[in-house]
């Protein structure tokens, strides 16, 4: 008798009904519950569409409702930037998005009051405004809101270090016609904890770019939603991430285009080396039916160099106008090409200088779009120690 | 003056139906400065001679010795073979995205050399050669092969060639694929890589068309993964005008 006759057929699985039929469309991406009740948030089994792909027993402390302590911070602020804060009552009459997660909804609530960096209209500093974050092995909760003035022109650098249990509501809120580009760089040591929702509202003809480079981190999970107030604005999210053994990196990215003629492109990329090294990209795009003229694109590519990792993917793309210029999406994983390195050690060139090359090629193509020199060669530096560790 | 020599050389692969025999008994010697054209039909192992003597790790050698000046070859990976002197255009040049031609160049350069090229004269070498082979000087900037038409592929190659200094160049089907300008520029680029070198050439071809425009000293024809005959370029022409039947058929 063979394996599949031997199978049976019905009363083994009496839950199981013909899954074409039980199947229940999930939820517009739009249905996804935002609030300040940290009550509306359970916290998450894992079994549920956000969390899936995310090792939730290990973030039970950013669940919790425990205060932290802040992360050192260090900044330079060029000319027409300044660093002030908010009440959270002020905070909520700015209309900005609200927490769209447990751990959200946690780090609004327990953070004790709103940073606010703002950007003066007009203003257009030549040097990037640096804020960097060290973690000294707390728990901490931060909420932050980035106001950029019309007109302004700005490059912010966040850069986290150290060790910490974090969570975060970042919110960049940018005006007419200003340009921004914001790099959040992740450099944590292999035991830190970091969960982050980044909003973005982009402004009538505003072009912003997030700029997400995740290296560090024991689990660092990034959220990052665009939105726009109004037509002509464009958003571009990077993404750079290299996983080792043991670490999980997720970014998910949300584009949610309800105003008309605006743009959206998002483009992540990353490495897997070692066992159980994961990565999780999710990119959510909805056009809703004002939003005419919508022209967007989301690509994901993921380069697994060694056996042992893992890397999700998973673009979504819901449309409800037809009236658009364009909408697209792609996601390849792959392993490591041997032909590649054939080819290049076929002209004397060593297998270890080989492979840095390809995965320096690899990441080529978002590192020179960061246009920021210094995170740019800091970025490929990073790389090649990751790859060293391999050799 | 160089000798690479190949001594009964037989070679496998891993195929779906198990191990199969590609290479059964090849004995072939080059020596500097000489041009031997292999050909043959497809499926023959020209191509596999090429690889294994490249040392890709498709491809087992169960017996016989390659060996450089006496230096064993297949003791050697596949950039030190590249250092000791060989060099491999291929028929399927690879793409490598995002790693530039200039800096593709300047690093495998390097690495043949020992060290780096002088600035100056790196970049009047690699703009001559270029302009030589009729390159668009724009693709020193493009990716490795991204999004490059055949013909871009092997001027590419022979770009390497030039550029590298082999002591031996294996040209596997270079002409594949040309239309007949870019056969001229690529024959031509050979030639002079040939001169200023010395470099002997192992040219793997299907067609004799590219003879017309490199001239080779002995004529190997491959069937079944064997030298069946060789001799000198009158062999090409004999070719030209009867094909490989006469071969195949006593293969058979």
């Amino acid at each position: 008798m063979s394996l599949l006759a031997s199978k049976p057929q019905t009363s083994e699985y009496p839950g199981h009904t013909d899954s074409v039929a039980a199947f229940v469309p999930d939820q517009s991406r739009a249905e996804r519950t935002t609030s300040y009740a940290v009550a509306d948030f359970p916290v998450p089994s894992g079994r549920e569409e956000e969390w899936r792909f995310t090792p939730v027993d290990r973030l039970q402390s950013l669940f919790a409702e425990t205060a932290g302590t802040a992360l050192r911070r260090e900044e330079f602020l060029p000319e027409g930037v300044t660093l002030s804060s908010l009440s959270r009552e002020e905070w909520l009459a700015s209309g900005a998005p609200k927490p769209a997660d447990r751990a959200a909804v946690v780090a609004v609530d327990q953070a004790q009051s709103v940073t606010v960096l703002d950007v003066r209209a007009e203003a257009q500093p030549e040097e990037p405004v640096r804020i960097s974050l060290t973690g000294e092995g707390a728990l901490s909760h931060a909420h932050t809101l980035v106001r950029v003035g019309q007109f302004a022109k700005v490059t912010i650098v966040l850069r986290h270090e150290g060790d910490a249990q974090y969570s975060e509501l970042l919110s960049v809120v940018v005006g007419d016609g200003a340009d921004v580009t914001l790099v959040t760089v992740q450099e944590w040591d292999d035991t830190a904890l970091h969960l982050g929702q980044h909003d973005v509202v982009v402004g009538r003809d505003a072009t912003v770019r997030h700029i997400a480079v995740t290296l560090g981190g024991s689990i660092v999970r990034l959220n990052t939603n665009a939105s726009y107030a109004g037509p002509g604005g464009s958003f571009e999210a990077l993404g750079v991430s290299f996983a080792d053994a043991g670490q999980h990196q997720e970014h998910r990215l949300f584009v949610d285009h309800e105003a008309p003629h605006c743009r959206s492109n998002v483009e992540y990329k990353s490495a897997l080396q070692g066992d159980s090294a994961h990565t999780v990209w999710v990119g959510d795009v909805l056009i809703r039916a004002s939003a005419e003229g919508t022209d967007t694109y989301e690509l994901n590519r993921n380069l697994i160099l060694t056996d042992g990792a893992r890397a999700d993917s998973v673009p979504n793309l819901e449309i409800e106008t037809g009236e658009i210029a364009g909408a697209g999406h792609a996601s390849a994983t792959g392993r490591f090409d041997d032909q590649q390195l054939f080819y290049l050690q076929a002209r004397g060139i060593d297998e270890d200088t080989a492979r840095r090359l390809v995965v320096r090629g690899f990441f080529a193509s978002i590192v020179g779009r960061i246009g920021v020199p210094e995170i740019e060669s800091h970025l490929m530096e990073a790389i090649d120690r990751e790859l060293e560790g391999t050799a | 003056m160089s000798t690479l020599a190949v001594t009964d050389l037989h070679v496998t692969v891993e195929t779906e139906q198990g191990t199969k025999e590609i290479l059964r008994g090849v004995t072939l010697t080059i020596n500097s400065g000489e041009t031997h054209a292999i050909m043959g039909p497809n499926g023959s192992g020209k191509s596999t001679l090429a690889y294994s003597i490249a040392g890709h790790p498709k491809y087992t050698v169960t017996q016989g010795t390659v060996t450089l000046d006496g230096e064993d070859v297949l003791a050697m990976s596949v950039d030190e073979r590249a250092r000791a002197g060989l060099f491999l255009a291929m028929q399927y040049p690879v793409e490598v995205p995002g790693v530039t031609v200039s800096n593709f160049l300047r690093t495998a350069k390097t690495a043949i050399d020992g060290e780096a090229p002088k600035l100056r004269t790196w970049v009047k070498d690699l703009k001559q050669a270029m302009g030589a082979l009729r390159m668009d000087p724009k693709v020193s900037e493009r990716g490795v092969n991204e999004g490059f038409s055949g013909g871009e592929k092997k001027r590419h190659e022979i770009l390497q060639m030039e550029l590298l200094k082999p002591k031996f160049a294996i040209l596997d089907e270079t002409d594949s694929g040309l239309d007949v300008d870019a056969l001229r520029i690529v024959s031509e680029g050979v030639n002079r890589a040939k001169e200023t070198t010395g470099s002997g050439v192992l040219l793997i071809t299907h067609y004799t068309r590219i003879l017309g425009y490199i001239t080779p000293d002995f004529v190997h024809v491959f069937v079944d993964g064997r030298i069946a005959e060789q001799g000198g370029p009158e062999l090409a022409d004999r070719l030209e005008a009867e094909g490989y039947d006469r071969f195949q058929g006593a293969s058979a």
